[in-house]
């Protein structure tokens, strides 16, 4: 018992503090990856490369001046980036970042808490950020920030339901919610879920934007209509939760992807890393590849945001309304039958042959939906073409 | 929707938004990994691409004889151009009738930079130099006088040459 109370504050402390200087690290690194692709150098004064510009950024947060409006509800406008900021900080909880650790007392599991609800403990805490950005709107008595935060609700709550159905098929395959148990799943298959889901990946993907309020979908913000959205009003260490907020839940989501559908601290093309006893090295090992995994969504998230522009809020809604939920409800019934079948009717157990299986299935399934979403029909006007 | 917004009516490939983001993307990846512009301004003043012009006229330079005095006869000819009416001269006679300036100052903030004083000496002494860099810790500081102008070291503006227009 004492054991485990040691270890888990442990790794609270140290995954609390590696979100925390990894998000100042991301605002940095997007900061740079913006400026390269504008065929710019980004901010490299502070630090070698740059590299202390979060800390002077940090303290300049500290330093400034706090402003309030004064028509503003003071107790919810101060309320409204703690509560922002503090799901944002516990959704990592539950994600394992590496395969267990040994040592003299027993085995420690790579997981700040290996809850049985998994995923769906961060569905719901996660989806208690939008309170923080709804308050936030109110609070501020402003009509922009106003706009922005029923703009967020709407989205939030639209995309979480996407988002939701797209990991129903990872249930149906997993069976299991815990998050090292979907590890295991597609550890013991030889196949991350990628392959038998894939367009459940692709829901999930476009619904994490939309749920980090990441552009295309960053009309919370929208800084050429609503000046900066629902933390219009804010400054100082106030803003800055804001910030630390969006840039951890896009850690988390990103965690999150690397963990569903591309086997979390897996090593691919190796039973090396889950089977066997476990050793530091192994633990390295997968904490590297995880990582690794994470930072490329991360950087996935950068680099679309510097590429599209963002949607129009009818745009966004149809998207998310009229086209991912279908979607995601067509496919979850697709699966579904396909699963009955390989299980029921040809008697398979989950494993490498049904998951390329499946893998097949998709493929002829994201042809279908590539080619009808090529018809230009993802946004369209919100009016009917005028006749030519 | 309140607005009726006006969508026409295009070919496939130009409304297809799956072909125009991944081609997007395509772009701003390759950007990524092109050479950056940026000029590291104070450790690097000029680059391959960019120079200051010669021609640039900034902050005023005296030029001197080989007795180190200013070339400046005190004729009184680029105070009565100024259009800022920056500079102030007082002529002094010495013994032998050779005139020179008793006080010379030009305050560059009055002063346009427009080096009509350059083109109007007679002595080829006043010039405008190319040089940007004027920060100082107090407003007056700003007034040059003669010894500040003699005792400045950057290269003098060439000026536009109507015989030449481009500078061959």
């Amino acid at each position: 018992m004492t054991f485990f109370l040691v270890a888990s504050a442990i790794k609270v402390f140290l995954v609390l503090n590696l979100i925390l200087v990894g998000v100042a690290l991301l605002t940095l690194f997007e900061r740079r990856v913006c400026a390269w692709m504008q065929d710019r150098l980004g901010p490299n004064r502070v630090g070698p490369q740059g590299l202390l510009q979060p800390a002077a950024d940090g303290l300049k947060n500290f330093l400034k001046e706090e402003t309030s409006p004064a028509m503003a509800d003071k107790a919810l406008f101060t309320l409204a980036p703690i509560v922002s900021f503090i799901p944002a900080m516990l959704t990592f909880a539950v994600i394992p970042f590496a395969s267990p650790l040994p040592t003299k007392w027993g085995s420690v599991e790579m997981v700040v808490a290996d809850l049985p609800v998994g995923f769906l403990y961060i569905l719901a805490i996660s989806s208690l950020g939008v309170y923080g950005i709804v308050l936030a709107g109110w609070a501020s008595n402003n009509k922009y920030a106003l706009l922005g935060g029923l703009r967020a609700s709407a989205q939030m709550i639209s995309y979480e339901i996407a988002l939701g159905m797209s990991t129903v098929a990872v249930l149906l395959l997993a069976g299991n919610v815990t998050l090292s148990q979907v590890i295991a799943q597609q550890q013991a298959a030889h196949a991350w879920f990628i392959v038998p889901l894939t367009v459940a990946f692709l829901i999930f993907f476009i619904s994490a934007f939309a749920e980090t309020n990441r552009l295309p979908f960053d009309l919370p913000e929208a800084e050429g209509e609503l000046i900066a959205g629902y933390h219009t009003e804010y400054s100082a260490m106030k803003f800055s939760m804001f910030y630390i907020a969006e840039y951890s839940n896009m850690v988390t989501a990103s965690a999150l992807m690397a963990t569903l559908f591309f086997g979390g601290w897996d090593i691919p093309f190796t039973s090396w890393d889950s089977t066997g006893d476990p050793s530091v090295v192994k633990t390295l090992a997968t904490l590297a590849l995880f990582g690794f995994k994470t930072f490329v969504f991360l950087f996935t998230f950068v680099w679309v945001r510097w590429t599209l522009p963002r949607f129009r809020y009818d745009q966004l809604m149809a998207l998310g309304w009229k086209v991912l939920l279908p979607l995601a409800l067509i496919y979850i019934t697709i699966l579904a039958v396909a699963i009955w079948f390989f299980r029921v009717q040809l008697d398979w157990a989950y494993g490498p042959g049904m998951a390329w299986a499946l893998g097949g299935l998709n493929f002829v399934l994201l042809l279908v939906l590539v080619l009808w979403l090529d018809r230009g029909r993802i946004v369209s006007g919100s009016v009917p073409q005028e006749a030519a | 929707m309140a607005i009726g917004v006006k969508v026409m009516k295009r070919p496939t490939q130009q409304t297809s938004y799956l072909r125009a983001t991944l081609k997007g993307m395509a772009l701003t990846f390759s950007h990524l990994l092109r050479p950056k512009v940026t000029m590291q301004y104070p450790e690097e003043k000029s680059s391959k691409d960019w120079t200051l012009s010669s021609r640039w006229r900034g902050t005023h330079r005296m030029l001197t004889d080989e007795q180190g005095r200013a070339k400046c006869v005190a004729c009184g000819l680029c105070p009565q151009i100024c259009p800022a009416n920056c500079i102030k001269l007082v002529p002094g006679e010495d013994e032998e009738g050779h005139r020179y300036p008793l006080i010379y100052e030009i305050d560059e903030f009055r002063c346009i930079f427009c080096g009509y004083c350059q083109e109007v000496c007679p002595e080829e002494a006043i010039h405008v130099g190319v040089h940007y860099e004027n920060s100082e810790y107090s407003r007056d500081r700003f007034v040059y006088d003669l010894e500040r102008l003699t005792a400045q070291t950057h290269p003098v503006s060439t000026l536009w040459d109507p015989s030449d227009p481009k500078g061959e």
